[in-house]
């Protein structure tokens, strides 16, 4: 005991001096990189917001696109918001069952062959490929030999979506047990059946709110459709044939446009393909907040 | 179903060979669907590389190596596109000097300092930002952030006039559609992706490190360069690289508010190029000679991006097996 008292204690303090102040500009910068994301953030949204909702009304989401020359009140976008949905639609229904067959050929019968490898590999580089270079590949085979067309632009959204979708349903196959394959397997089913009837279900939540999130991602895309879809100024409810149109396209088209009213119709449909783009993304999180917490 | 009607007639009677190496039918099938799905993903990498090239072919056997002159000018035929790469490579670094320090320093807020429930809204505000379509940036960047912007720059640049490297770089001519107002938008849009990667990375640094660093009483800062920055340099080199990729390749944003001007000039506040932005903008209206041209700098960018992609795919998957090894 009297040795132990004798001893000096021990500094239990905040360290002092130049290193506490050192920590404390570190840690105010790194909040300064948050308050330099927010500020953006907030300044394109009150914007979009401020200019887009006092054009947006029901005869806007529905109406003919006007000429350019026209006031803010004249014309709308439903031919942009009818093509939107088509085109992702379509795209949508061409990547999703493919990137999960992928991903299901990774996961489930690829395992660490090279093959697998190579093809997890590639999935993930072709997730950088730019937009626009799909644009000039489905151009070059498609556009040039059967014209401009909504399918057009949903193959060039379709293979943009495609590595996505891989990439997400790869990761929820991945979280899916072993002892519910193996279980299955005891009871005599074979590998597509145990696929098929176990594991897509046990993952359907997460692969869902990854397709959503392709869904939001492609919806926004404006470089793979200019020229494969160009932009007309009626609805073209004929996805297969004939040019259509887009809410980014329209967009594009808008805010190159000197005139104030185009200018104005442009912030009301950027604020549609936002609000489109933001709910898609809140239904992912829901989706994925249930999942997740019934595997738990 | 499959596997009752496919019995072995060679097998013995009654048994449907549960072990077996000759799987049923419908299962075999299933497989090279599968297979399929996910081969399509290099005849789609490997069509891409084909077809751009077959329609660009023009471009590279009629201008040869001359694809890298100064001059594009379509309607005397000169196509070079030096203007475009130097372009691309000029607003993708200021996009990377710009959005590098921000995207660590918000991965390394939510890793380290945050507590879990503030993490989440910082993650959510972050998801906002890659939710932002490039299009609605571009709009934005245009009509509002590129008038503001301008008279900034104005005064930066009659504040170093005649300045030696300053002046060249800040100087007059200034425009709000300029090289340095596309590098502003694309750090924005390439945020979320390295701050996400980023703090992948830095999560996979061991607990055991950390509290080794705060147990001989290191503060957090010296816990971040003694124990976080070393095991997830690579990582986030590779997360740098993916970033990048992002930036050379994003298009719309850039094509509204680059300025439109096919100049190679040390000036960053003065109108430019890039590569995506020209095809972008171009492409419509382009026939013959000028269309090989844009698709070719499409096969150029197509290269590029694929080997930054490679490279920083490389990184990332060998940082990460290293750490699961580890």
């Amino acid at each position: 005991m009297a040795v132990a008292t004798e001893q000096p204690r021990p500094d239990l303090r905040e360290p002092a001096g130049w290193r506490r102040t050192k920590n404390r500009i570190a840690t105010a910068l790194m909040v300064l990189a948050f308050v330099l994301v927010i500020i953006p953030l907030g300044f394109v949204l009150f914007t979009v917001i401020s200019k887009g909702a006092s054009v947006i009304s029901g005869s806007f989401l529905t109406s003919a696109i006007a000429v350019n020359v026209a006031p803010a009140n004249v014309g709308g976008i439903g031919p942009a918001i009818a093509g939107t949905i088509e085109i992702t639609a379509l795209a949508t229904v061409m990547a999703v069952p493919l990137g999960v067959l992928g991903a299901v050929y990774l996961n489930e019968y690829g395992g660490n062959r090279p093959l697998a490898r190579l093809i997890g590999f590639m999935s993930d580089v072709m997730t950088g490929v730019p937009s626009i270079v799909m644009g000039l590949f489905i151009f070059s085979i498609w556009v040039l030999h059967f014209g401009y067309s909504g399918l057009a632009g949903a193959f060039a959204l379709g293979c943009l979506m495609l590595p996505i979708v891989i990439r997400s349903t790869y990761e929820m196959l991945r979280l899916v047990p072993n002892a519910l394959r193996e279980a299955s397997y005891a009871l005599g089913a074979t590998k597509a059946r145990v696929t098929v009837t176990v594991v897509l279900p046990t993952a359907i939540g997460g692969i869902v709110s990854g397709a959503l999130l392709a869904v939001a991602r492609a919806a926004g895309e404006t470089a793979p459709l200019l020229f494969t879809i160009l932009t007309v100024t009626t609805v073209n409810r004929n996805v297969f044939s004939g040019p259509n149109t887009s809410l980014p396209s329209q967009i594009f088209s808008n805010a190159i446009s000197p005139y104030v009213g185009a200018q104005a119709r442009g912030w009301g449909a950027a604020l549609t393909l936002i609000a489109i783009a933001f709910i898609l993304m809140i239904v992912a999180r829901f989706v994925t907040a249930r999942f997740t917490k019934s595997l738990r | 179903v499959s596997t009752v009607t496919k019995v072995d007639p060679a097998g013995p009677a009654g048994s449907t060979h549960p072990l077996s190496e000759r799987r049923p039918l419908g299962d075999r099938t299933f497989q090279a669907i599968a297979l399929a799905s996910g081969l399509l993903v290099l005849v789609i990498l490997i069509l891409i590389a084909i077809s751009t090239s077959q329609q660009a072919s023009s471009w590279f056997s009629t201008e040869g190596l001359k694809i890298f002159s100064r001059t594009w000018n379509p309607t005397a035929n000169q196509f070079g596109a030096l203007a475009f790469i130097y372009g691309t490579a000029i607003t993708s670094a200021i996009a990377l000097v710009i959005a590098v320090p921000i995207s660590v320093g918000v991965a390394l807020l939510l890793t380290e300092v945050v507590a879990r429930r503030w993490a989440s809204p910082i993650v959510y505000a972050i998801d906002l930002l890659a939710v932002v379509p490039s299009v609605v940036w571009g709009l934005w960047g245009i009509l509002v952030f590129a008038p503001w912007v301008q008279h900034i720059y104005t005064s930066i640049g009659s504040g170093v006039n005649g300045v030696p490297v300053l002046g060249s770089l800040f100087g007059p001519p200034s425009s709000g559609a300029s090289f340095f107002t596309a590098g502003i938008i694309l750090a924005f849009m390439i945020t979320p992706i390295v701050t996400s990667l980023s703090r992948e990375v830095i999560a996979t640094v061991p607990v055991i490190d950390k509290e080794g660093a705060y147990a001989l009483g290191a503060t957090r800062l010296e816990m971040i360069r003694g124990a976080v920055w070393p095991h997830s340099q690579g990582g986030i080199v590779g997360a740098v690289l993916l970033g990048l990729g992002r930036a050379m390749g994003e298009t719309i944003a850039a094509a509204l508010v680059i300025g439109s001007a096919a100049t190679i000039t040390p000036h960053l506040f003065a109108p430019g190029y890039n590569m995506p932005s020209v095809i972008a903008n171009e492409f419509g209206e382009a026939t013959g000679e000028f269309r090989a041209g844009l698709m070719g700098l499409g096969v150029l960018l197509f290269i590029f991006t694929i080997i930054i992609n490679v490279i920083a795919r490389g990184i990332v998957e060998r940082s990460a097996r290293r750490h699961r090894g580890a």
